[in-house]
Formats: structure tokens, sequence, C-alpha cells
């Protein structure tokens, strides 16, 4: 598999929220509106990226047995920086995330990266890895959060984009708009891939 | 008399599953029969109290005195990680007919976020040592009744006609969206 398929790979076949459907908790809850959607993508393409990175440099030292806890150190330092970072630089997207942050930690789709990919390939293939997949995880935040917020205010991003008298489909921020919205999104990627390759 | 209103406000107004979204993953994994979502909402009851416990004791004793709160997340994880393996150790010992029911599922307890949040909740919350007891035993258990009623529905839905694209995790997910309408009724408790 050459470089840019490794890449293409998490955001389209492969995509961790849509095609696999792991690390869902953080998707569902913060995808309130499309700024948190964006912020909770770019923490993970970061905890992703750095401790594939680390994990691919120590995989020949890593003993086989303890190599779950060892992955989970890691992930969970990386974690960490990302919340200190956050608390100091982006305070108010630090507050509406809340115990998502820390919660990256236990995000199956970097554990399961690491075992999967970084602990058996080099360490640029491991970063490559690691951006597809982010970036896969990031559009689908994108795609849910922008759908969330566009029919829940009427707004993008906190600018009005449907007219005054759209009545705000309140349901959609709330907690069932997130199970059934992204139930439709999973629905509409299926339906696309089967014609695809029918 | 609080304590009766945490515990049903953790239990049903906040419900984890369809209010807060902790612990999703086994509950859309765990969930096509009834009696191994019951198993998995055992399981995890028991792992959210003695973690709730364990990293409450801790945090106060140790990470406040030494100024390291910073380092929550890490040893969180890690004494979740230890706990987890050292209850399967001892129920192997001790309860083998219990350990044969809980067996499979006490792995994958430590990559359910449901243990870390509610331990991280209990923290910011600043609940006191029986709060976060109380407010943990209701979350867990809140968990339990939307696996096993998610488990019942679920039974249903294999049996109907539905487009192909929507088969398997999609219309799980309009499920439990549905579900969670009739949880937000409980919204309106006066407590």
């Amino acid at each position: 598999m050459n470089r840019f398929e490794i890449f293409k790979n998490g955001i389209t076949k492969e995509n961790p929220i849509l095609v696999q459907q792991v690390g869902m908790c953080a998707t569902l809850a913060i995808t309130t509106s499309l700024l948190n959607g964006i912020g909770m993508g770019i923490a993970v393409i970061a905890v992703l990226t750095g401790s594939n990175i680390v994990i691919s440099a120590l995989r020949k030292f890593i003993p086989d047995e303890v190599r779950i806890p060892a992955f989970i150190i890691v992930i969970a330092a990386f974690t960490t920086m990302i919340d200190l970072l956050m608390h100091a630089y982006t305070f108010e997207l630090y507050k509406a995330l809340g115990v998502f942050i820390p919660l990256i930690v236990v995000n199956c789709i970097i554990l399961a990266r690491a075992e999967a990919f970084a602990s058996k390939n080099s360490i640029v293939d491991s970063i490559i890895d690691g951006l597809g997949m982010g970036v896969g995880y990031l559009v689908a935040m994108i795609l849910l959060s922008g759908i969330r917020e566009i029919l829940g205010n009427g707004t993008i991003l906190g600018f009005r984009i449907l007219p005054e008298a759209y009545e705000p489909m309140m349901m959609a921020v709330q907690p069932p708009g997130a199970f059934i919205l992204l139930g439709l999104l999973i629905g509409v990627v299926n339906y696309l891939s089967r014609r695809k390759k029918a | 008399m609080e304590l009766v209103s945490l515990f049903i406000t953790s239990f049903l107004v906040n419900n984890i599953i369809f209010m807060q979204f902790l612990g999703v993953c086994p509950f859309l994994g765990v969930s096509k029969k009834i009696d191994t979502a019951a198993g998995m909402g055992i399981a995890v009851i028991f792992v959210i109290a003695l973690a709730s416990v364990i990293t409450y004791i801790i945090h106060h004793a140790v990470l406040v005195n030494l100024e390291l709160e910073y380092l929550q997340t890490i040893v969180f994880i890690l004494i979740i990680a230890a706990l987890v393996q050292f209850v399967e150790m001892f129920l192997k010992k001790s309860a083998p007919g219990l350990y044969q029911a809980l067996g499979i599922f006490l792995p994958l307890i430590t990559t359910n976020c449901a243990v870390l949040g509610v331990a991280i909740n209990n923290i910011i919350f600043e609940y006191s040592f029986v709060e976060s007891l109380v407010y943990s035993i209701a979350t867990s258990a809140g968990f339990m009744l939307a696996i096993v009623l998610f488990a019942g529905v679920r039974d249903k839905v294999d049996y109907a006609d539905l487009p192909e694209s929507l088969k398997g995790s999609a219309i799980s997910l309009v499920t439990a969206g549905l579900m969670s309408i009739a949880f937000l009724g409980f919204a309106g408790l006066q407590l």
C-alpha cells in the first residue's frame, strides 16, 4: 500500500465513525455545534498522530505481553498534554467539550490504530495513518455537527444562514437528534458505498 | 432526601446512555441478546462502583495533597485497567460461577468510557464520598436499564423489513434515538 492510499484509507474505506463505528460517545455528545465538532476533531488528530509516532518508534522495545498498558500510558500522556493546552489557550471550547477531552484516552479508534497499525509499521507510515484516520474522524464530525447546527439553530459557526422565519428544530441539538441523525448519516453512507460497488 | 433525588436524577433524568452518551460503544456492541446485555450491565455496575471509590480516595488522599491533579487522566486509567485485571483474577479464584457469567465482558470494560467518565465526573461535580458512591451506582444502574431495554427492542427490529442500507448499526442508532425521546420525558420530573 503506498502512502497516499494509507492516507485515503482512513477518510473513505475505513472511516472511523461512518464505517468502523468506533469512538461514538464523543461523536454523539459534543456535535451540538460545528465549532465543537471541529475542536474535538483536531484534538483527536493531535492525540492520534502523536501516539502513533511514539508507539511506532518504540515498537521494537515494548514487550508483547505488556503492550496494551504501554499503549494506554502513551495515549494518556498525549491526552493530558492536549487537555492542558486547550485549558490554557481555548478555554471556551475546553468548557464546552468538558469531560470528553480526558475521555479521548478511551476512544477506541486511537488504541485500535496503535494495535493494528503503529505497532507494526514505520514511523512515517504511522504518521500518515494517524493523519488519515484523524482527518476521517474530523470529516465525520464536521458533517454531523454541521447538520445538527443548521437544523437545530439555523446557523453555521454562529452565522445565521436560514431566514429568521425558520423555526429551529430543537430536537436536532438535543440527545435524540444525535442518535437519529448519525443513524441516518450512516444509512446514507451505506447507500452510497453500495451503489458505487453495484 | 437529597441522596434519593441524586439517585433518581442520575438513574433516569440524566441517563448515562440516552442523555450523556457515555458507554455507547458497548451499548451498541453487546446488546444483541437480553441475557448478555444483563451480564454486561451487572459487570459494569460492579466495576464502576469499585472504580469510583478507589479513584475518589486516590484523588483526594494522594493527587490533591501532592498537587498532582494534572496527572488525573493517566492515574485514573491505570487504576481502572489494574482494577479490571484484579477483579478478573479474584473472581476466577473465588467465584468461578460469577466469573463464567461475567468473564468475557470484564476485559471490555477497561475501554468503556462510562467507567472513566463517572470517575472524572465525581471530581468535576465536587461530590462528597457518599454522594459519589450514590452517583456511581445510580449511573451504572441506568446503563444496565438502557442496555437491557435496548436489547429487548433490538430483538424485534431484527425481524422488521428494512431498506438494505439501514440494516445493522444505522437502524440501531435511530432506535436508540427514539428511546432517548422517551427518556426526555423524565426531564419533567419535579424532585
